[in-house]
């Protein structure tokens, strides 16, 4: 069964329709990739599954239970994270008190310290600037920040909005290195991509978005071999 | 008696619940940029009630003096916090993502129905302090202070103290400070951004009733319409201080407080005309008779916290510790 399953999602701002009715699904433990140019609707598409907008029509459906009309705060509660487009991370509060809102709904102290210890294991990085003001940092310890911040809530589904954009190829490397580490510890992880070969070198299957429409839905080897996304996506 | 000495030790104290009011406008300013005018009128309504369960207790309980003081307060945070919270919830909420002049005019409308009220409930007449606290006053180098200004200043150092704890040492605090940073990230992170602005206000709300029962002791009454005066001063002294910065409310309030005392010692000695009085013959004969002619007195006690609050205006309209102001004022 599915743990996401997005059913003719339309999403508006204001007359402007972003989103023009799609369906997506995730299955447990699944990776997969959400690719499509700039405009296309990804990041809107994100936003209605995560609570933060709410669709103009369609349902989102998440562990089997229609979530459409429920907020962010309860969808952590249920084991939803999101990694924003531009990191979203408080600058103002140090890289520790990022980290630990990022468990804000867990009670469990001892496990929660434990993912702390895991996710500084993860980004040594992260450890060293602990007691610094998060804003200080750069852009890709912003972006090892956000990540780590959405892995403390112990999620069961990680979205990742551009996880790439604007960092370093070699700060890119490692972040997908993480992100498919975290997949194999059993995140189920939808991931949307700008960078496509990356994303689908990444991940099972793939989705194509194209001004507010899936325009393409097949395995990643399949859409690594399409020709159509051959072209337009990378560059070739 | 030093003048220059007693005025400080006024000003502290005044200065010091200055700064807890002022609180209250900086936090709410901080998580949701509005100024909640409305916030003086909630200090009256401490005021108030903390006098009437003080009066009612000393007149009939026999309770130890400290005791009805203290009961006094304890009634009046309660029911402060209930009218923040109610405030927030009815005439803010709805207003959240309206135009800025909304919850302006709102918060107007909100002192005016609390002034009324207020009226209704306690009358036109002032309330006043029983003089049941003995008030021994001590010499300090050739000024006096009293035991009610030691009072008033340690327990308005404890509540900053207290509030700097929650903000930065409890889980409530790091929710406040990520939705004061960016609410619809703080709702991603699991926080309930409605139940931490709710909160804010009743934190907020909680101070000013303190601070209410404080003023209302150390004048000695308590009137409905005490509040506007008051929380114009306080929310000069956040503006000072740098708004939404909670040290910069502390600083602004202790800084206004002096400012104010100073200022009201000494305005009548630097506006005597009798300093030149050579410029005419009848001043000169009136300063021979009288001694004085003050252009100001010291009944312009109230004017420079608006002095001070435009000059930070003009000169520095981000304040002492304030960061950035941007388009947000
Ligand atoms: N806040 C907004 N107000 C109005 N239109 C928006 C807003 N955000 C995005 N859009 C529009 O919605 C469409 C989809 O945007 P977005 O979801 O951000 O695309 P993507 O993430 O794929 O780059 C674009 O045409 C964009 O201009
Ligand atoms: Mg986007």
């Amino acid at each position: 069964m599915s743990l996401l399953r997005v059913e003719s999602l339309k999403i508006s701002y204001g007359g402007i329709n972003a989103v023009k009715g799609i369906d997506l699904e995730v299955a447990q433990g699944e990776m997969v990739a959400l690719i499509g140019a700039n405009g296309a609707g990804k990041t809107t598409t994100l936003k209605a599954i995560c609570g933060v907008m709410k669709p103009a029509a369609g349902k989102v459906h998440y562990q089997g239970r229609d979530i459409t009309a429920l907020p962010s705060h309860v969808l952590v509660t249920m084991g939803m994270a999101l990694v924003p487009e531009g990191r979203g991370i408080f600058g103002r509060l140090t890289v520790e008190e990022n980290l630990d809102i990022g468990a804000y709904t867990r009670r469990d102290k001892a496990a929660t310290r434990a993912q702390l210890a895991h996710v500084y294991e993860m980004f040594p990085r992260l450890k060293e600037r602990r007691n610094q003001t998060a804003g200080t940092m750069s852009g890709g310890e912003q972006q090892m920040l956000a990540i780590g911040r959405a892995l403390m809530s112990a999620p069961r589904l990680l979205l990742l909005d551009e996880p790439s954009m604007g960092l370093a190829p070699l700060m890119v490397q490692r972040i997908f290195d993480t992100i498919r580490r975290v997949a194999a510890e059993g995140v189920t992880v939808l991931l949307v991509e700008q960078n496509a070969k990356l994303a689908l070198e990444s991940s099972a299957r793939g989705y194509v978005m194209e001004s507010g429409k899936i325009t393409l839905s097949d395995t990643a080897p399949a859409l690594l071999d399409n020709p159509q996304v051959r072209q337009a996506y990378l560059g070739e | 008696m030093d003048i220059f000495l007693q005025q400080i030790i006024n000003g502290l104290t005044l200065g010091s619940v200055y700064a807890v009011v002022a609180l209250g406008y900086t936090m709410v300013y901080g998580i949701v940029q509005l100024i909640n005018f409305a916030h003086g009128e909630v200090v009256m309504v401490g005021a108030m009630v903390g006098l009437s369960v003080i009066g009612a207790l000393a007149a009939s309980s026999g309770l130890p003096p400290l005791v009805v003081v203290l009961a006094g307060a304890m009634s009046a945070v309660p029911v402060c916090m209930a009218v923040g919270y109610t405030m927030e919830r009815v005439a803010y909420r709805p207003l959240r993502g309206a135009p800025r002049l909304a919850p302006l005019i709102t918060a107007i409308g909100i002192s005016i129905i609390l002034q009324q009220v207020a009226m209704l409930v306690w009358s036109r007449n002032p309330l006043s302090f029983p003089q049941i606290v003995a008030n021994p006053v001590f010499e300090v180098a050739g000024a006096h202070v009293s035991a009610v200004q030691i009072a008033i200043v340690s327990v308005s150092v404890l509540m900053m103290a207290v509030l700097t704890l929650i903000v930065y040492r409890t889980r409530l605090g790091v929710a406040m400070r990520a939705t004061s940073e960016n609410a619809q990230m703080a709702g991603l992170m699991g926080v309930n951004v409605n139940q931490v602005i709710a909160a804010t206000f009743v934190i907020g709300a909680a101070l000013a009733a303190i601070a209410g029962v404080m003023i209302g002791t150390y004048y000695g009454i308590a009137h409905y319409k005490m509040g506007a005066l008051l929380g114009m001063k306080a929310f000069a002294a956040a503006v000072l201080g740098g708004i939404g910065n909670l040290a910069g409310a502390m600083l602004g309030g202790i800084l206004l407080g002096v400012v104010e005392a100073l200022g009201t010692g000494y305005i009548g000695e630097l506006t005597d005309l009798c300093h030149i009085d050579w410029i005419s013959t009848s001043l000169a004969q009136r300063c021979a008779e009288d001694g004085h002619v003050v252009v100001f007195g010291s009944n312009y006690q109230d004017v420079f916290a608006f002095v001070v609050l435009i000059l930070v205006l003009v000169f520095r309209p981000s304040g002492l510790l304030g960061e950035r102001v941007g388009d947000r004022a």
